[in-house]
């Protein structure tokens, strides 16, 4: 876990300036869909492990080309390799999708407030994912179901785009072959062969199986699918206080410095990107921010 | 003696109906069962009944030549089928199939048409029921083609 104190970080024991990537090598390169893709990152230097709590991200710096805020997407328990699950949508994601093993990227972090993996324990768990925004939630997934005994109920819902664009597909599958968790999945528009559900993926909170009086609720995908989410679940029973959400803005510097990613009084790198949707709800409805 | 009345006090759609309404719709209930695959109704055809679903899973299809038939919504345990029926001239839009063994609660619309008619207050409360399921099913629609994740520009 890091913490910010006026120019320098803590990280994982040592300190450095936060400014600063450390070098990371890519060990290996998973093709998930058409458009995203993951990265197992090792240390070009020295073998300690990187702790992160589920929900944190990280600035990756492409030499030459940028540097973006992406999520952790690996198990905060296993930590041989740094995870992350990226979408290519522009230059720097773009760039980062032609890595191949070997290749050298920078790393600053991890920042940020993650999910509340803690607060969630003696409650029942439901997850709701949209599209790539299944990448930030994997971590909270792997550590639930590390400590299974710790949790109610757990349940995932997933919605995205078409068949093809299903992340972590065949984890999806073995999930759902489990006894002790409930996965449905669901796409906006099927192809042929497809004989899962369609729909958005609000349509499956009405039926999701948790006790309303003791559930917490994270939910991760874009903005106005996170928006009618959060609506869905309080209509089903879930006080505000008992669901989050991740937020995403432009960023710069990743804590709390330059501004960038500032959304009302917060900032969303220090303060965020998950916050409870009752204190973010104004914001997420204002048009302007 | 048996009758359907428990099963369709406990479905989502009919839940806290007047016991009187509820008699009145057994009366024009029966229990129907599809094998995957079978058309629940096809696009054109007279639609004569709605159906509360136990369990399985329907999906509404549009058929078009070029793409062939593509699912565009999927129902299940919980959910109601077709609204059709309410409204002239009584023809489905869509084809439904089963995609799983499905069984499900048929209604007759023409026995619930007459019954709503001379029951107003059945036939207001089922109109309410019907006026939530078809304002979800257009913000779903709406959020579909805003195409949410697709590749931003
Ligand atoms: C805290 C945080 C965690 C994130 N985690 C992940 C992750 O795990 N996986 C992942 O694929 N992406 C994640 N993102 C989003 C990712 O940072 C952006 O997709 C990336 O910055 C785009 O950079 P680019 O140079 O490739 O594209 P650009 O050229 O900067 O942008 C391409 C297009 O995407 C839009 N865009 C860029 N960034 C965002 C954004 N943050 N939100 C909405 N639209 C945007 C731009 O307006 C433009 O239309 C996260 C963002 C934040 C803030
Ligand atoms: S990115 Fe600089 S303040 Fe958040």
């Amino acid at each position: 876990m890091a913490c910010v104190t006026d120019e320098v970080l803590v990280m994982n024991g040592a300190e450095q300036s936060p400014m600063l990537p450390d070098l990371y090598k890519v060990r290996q390169v998973h093709r998930e869909t058409d458009d995203a893709f993951t990265l197992e990152l090792g240390r070009a230097a020295g073998h300690q492990p990187f702790g992160f709590s589920a929900g944190q991200f990280n600035m990756l710096y492409v030499h030459g080309i940028g540097e973006v805020p992406i999520s952790i997407s690996g198990d905060p328990g296993g930590q041989a390799t740094l995870v992350h699950t990226t979408r290519a949508v522009g230059a720097v994601t773009r760039a980062m999708r032609a890595l191949r093993a070997g290749d050298m990227l920078g790393v600053r972090g991890p920042f940020g407030v993650g999910w509340p993996v803690a607060q969630a324990e003696g409650h029942d768990v439901v997850v709701v994912a949209g599209g790539i925004g299944l990448a930030p939630l994997r971590p909270t997934i792997y550590h639930v179901l590390a400590n299974r005994d710790r949790y109610g109920r757990v349940v995932i819902l997933y919605g995205t785009r078409t068949p093809g664009d299903i992340l972590f597909r065949k984890q999806l599958e073995a999930w759902r072959a489990r006894l002790d968790i409930e996965v449905y999945v669901t796409v906006d528009r099927a192809t042929e062969g497809w004989n899962g559900n369609v729909g958005v993926v609000t349509k499956l909170v009405p039926k999701a199986p948790f006790d309303r009086t003791r559930t917490v609720a994270m939910i991760c995908g874009p903005e106005i699918m996170m928006r009618f989410t959060a609506l869905e679940l309080e209509r089903r029973g879930i006080d505000a206080d008992h669901i989050y959400l991740s937020m995403e803005r432009n960023m710069k510097c990743g804590i709390g410095l330059c501004g960038h990613c500032q959304c009302g009084a917060a900032f969303i790198c220090k303060d965020g990107p998950v916050f409870r949707y009752d204190a973010i709800r104004e914001l997420l409805s204002r048009r302007e921010i | 003696m048996h009758t359907l009345e428990p099963i369709l006090a406990e479905h989502p759609f009919l839940k806290g109906l007047r016991q009187e309404h509820l008699a009145l719709l057994v009366g024009c209930a029966s229990n129907v069962r599809f094998e995957a695959g079978a058309f629940v109704f096809r696009q054109g055809q007279e639609a004569n009944h709605f159906f509360i679903l136990r369990d399985g899973k329907v999906a509404v299809e549009a058929f078009a030549p070029q793409k062939g038939a593509v699912a565009i919504d999927t129902y299940g345990e919980g959910d109601v089928l077709g609204w059709s029926w309410l409204l002239p001239p009584y023809r489905w839009r869509f084809d439904a199939r089963a995609v799983e063994p499905t069984r499900m609660i048929s209604l007759d619309a023409r026995c619930m048409r007459t019954k709503c008619e001379n029951d107003h207050d059945l036939g207001y409360e089922l109109m309410k029921r019907f006026a939530g399921i078809i304002e979800q099913r257009l913000d779903a629609t709406r959020w579909q083609l805003l195409d949410l994740y697709g590749v931003r520009d």
